[in-house]
């Protein structure tokens, strides 16, 4: 198991975001979280992340314990994550923001005399050309088409040479076609470089297309998991999730 | 890059010519620009770079030029030692200062830097045996080897030269990237694996450093040292030469450095009413160039190549 979440919970002002969650996700597994709006998916993102602090339970990602560590220390065990919103460096160029993860990763964040210029450029055009990037490098990146930022987005999280990769609604947004490309995109990413992926997902196409198990969220609580053909014939998420009309 | 480069060192050299002109008015006011020129550039390395609003960033500057002014006169250390402990007593205070105001952000983190640098001004202001109080500190004399003021206007020029020299190496390094894509997006900075908070730490204390180095160097050229270096408006005014220069390019704060000097010693011999006239400028200035004067010119000319 690379992730295991156990246990998990989180309240805003009382309101109980995330109800005692577990779940665990294998390695090099396709896993979907799938629940209404505000069944608590982008916050059980945070918790993972660090990016907000749990009220309970642990997280423990590739046999370490990352419950409360900073969301910096996350990344560079290797889990990275893309955001719901376009979450980039607006002012910077498409090369430059990627290059920044890049130099990052590679322990070049506290040099202060070498020219960053030309730094780690072969890497970083690699991971341009890979997200299909390569004719935007010298663009700023904040005057990109939305697609063009989403696509930015994975190329920023895939620099840091994630083990694991969960990905907040990849596709939010994007017209079908656009969806349609990028998942095809992130799944030839996920099995050329033996990536774990964790995604939520609103197009229900996408997810019973590409993802290997899928865990349906209602409420903050984990209410079924299993293939998805399991999911589809689960009568609980027919009920709730897909409404009392049958799916398909 | 190799453009730019020889354009600074022609204008390196003509700065350098300016007391062959013989004119005592030039080469004062010369010395005062480079002086202030590296504080406003200090400064910006936390406001366009790493997207911190420093508001008091005066408390370094006057803590470089306490610092060198009282080791000259009261425990009789050599200039040689005492300037180069004053930039280091200004990085130790902003390591101080700044581990409390990093924990804050935006409006937040600008009033506690200008709490903390009231905080040194009434220090200053209020203990009369060590800085003298309102009263100040006079006498400090120029040391010996540069007992002239066209030799300290060289000594300034040089030290100037060396300290944007070095700001501008770590502007564009790694780090100074890093820098850029906290102020473009912090929390995106965190996730690409940056512990976020020790590198605008950092940057506080380089910026402290180099505000308490111009501070020592302003100290010794005025032969005096008042707590109005303190002041919170003197952190204004940096921050406004920064803002009148342009934010966004290297040199633009020592460029509105030497306009804001310019212009307030010309007003002066005209008029009482300068607060007024900086005023109307900085009013018109945020409405019409926001960019400031180096980033109107850049807007205005055809972009070379590797420009920056």
């Amino acid at each position: 198991m690379i992730l295991q979440v156990e246990n998990v919970q989180k309240s805003f002002d009382g309101f109980i975001a995330v109800k005692d969650v577990s779940f665990s996700v294998a390695k090099g597994e396709l896993c979907s979280i799938i629940g209404p709006n505000g069944a608590g998916k982008t916050t059980i993102f945070n918790l993972i992340t660090g990016h907000l602090p749990l009220d309970k339970g642990r997280v423990i990602f590739n046999g370490i314990d990352i419950t409360r560590r900073p969301a910096h220390k996350i990344c560079r065990l290797g889990l990275g994550r893309s955001f719901q919103r376009i979450n980039i460096f607006p002012k910077l160029t498409v090369f430059e923001n990627v290059q920044a993860a890049v130099l990052t990763h590679r322990g070049q964040s506290l040099n202060f005399f070498t020219s960053v210029q030309s730094l780690f450029r072969r890497e970083t055009e690699e991971l341009l050309a890979m997200v299909g990037l390569q004719d935007q490098r010298q663009a700023v990146s904040g005057s990109l088409s939305y697609g063009f930022q989403k696509q930015l987005e994975l190329g920023i999280a895939l620099a840091c040479e994630p083990a694991m990769l969960l990905l907040d609604e990849p596709t939010a947004g994007m017209s079908a076609r656009e969806t349609n490309a990028t998942i095809e995109l992130i799944a030839s990413i996920a099995r050329d470089r033996d990536l774990t992926l964790l995604f939520t997902e609103h197009d229900m196409a996408v997810v019973f297309s590409i993802a290997e198990r899928i865990l349906v969220l209602h409420q903050g609580q984990l209410i079924a998991g299993g293939s998805p053909d399991e999911v589809r014939a689960n009568p609980v998420v027919q009920d709730i999730y897909f409404g009392k009309a049958r799916c398909s | 890059m190799a453009r730019q480069n020889w354009v600074l060192i022609a204008v390196i050299v003509l700065v350098g010519l300016i007391p062959a002109s013989g004119s005592r008015f030039y080469v004062f006011l010369a010395t005062d620009i480079l002086i202030f020129g590296l504080f406003a550039v200090s400064l910006n390395l936390l406001l366009g770079y790493t997207g911190l609003v420093s508001f008091g960033q005066a408390a370094f500057f006057g803590i470089g030029a306490y610092t060198c002014a009282l080791l000259k006169k009261k425990a009789g250390i050599t200039f040689a030692l005492a300037f180069p402990a004053a930039g280091l007593l200004g990085a130790a205070a902003a390591l101080i200062i700044g581990m409390f105001c990093v924990r804050l952000t935006k409006i937040y983190f600008a009033m506690l830097t200008l709490a903390f640098s009231q905080i040194i001004w009434a220090i200053a202001f209020k203990w009369n045996s060590l800085t003298g109080g309102d009263n100040g500190i006079i006498g400090i004399n120029f040391p010996q080897y540069l007992d002239s003021k066209t030799r300290y206007f060289y000594f300034t020029l040089t030290i100037v030269t060396l300290s944007l020299f070095i700001l501008r190496k770590i502007v564009n390094s790694p780090f100074g990237r890093i820098l850029t894509t906290i102020r473009e997006n912090p929390e995106r900075t965190e996730f690409i694996g940056i512990n976020v908070k020790l590198y605008q730490l950092l940057a506080f204390i380089i910026a402290g450093f180099f505000s308490a180095v111009a501070g020592a160097i302003f100290g010794v050229f005025n032969h005096s040292v008042f707590p109005d270096i303190l002041f919170w408006s003197a952190s204004a005014e940096v921050l406004i030469m920064t803002l009148l220069g342009g934010m966004y390019s290297f040199f633009g704060p020592v460029v509105g450095a030497a306009v804001l000097l310019y212009l307030r010693m010309q007003v002066a011999s005209y008029t009482e009413y300068w607060p007024l006239i900086l005023g109307t400028m900085l009013a018109l200035l945020l409405f019409f160039f926001p960019g400031g004067i180096v980033g109107f010119i850049q807007a205005r000319t055809p972009k070379t190549a590797n420009s920056k």
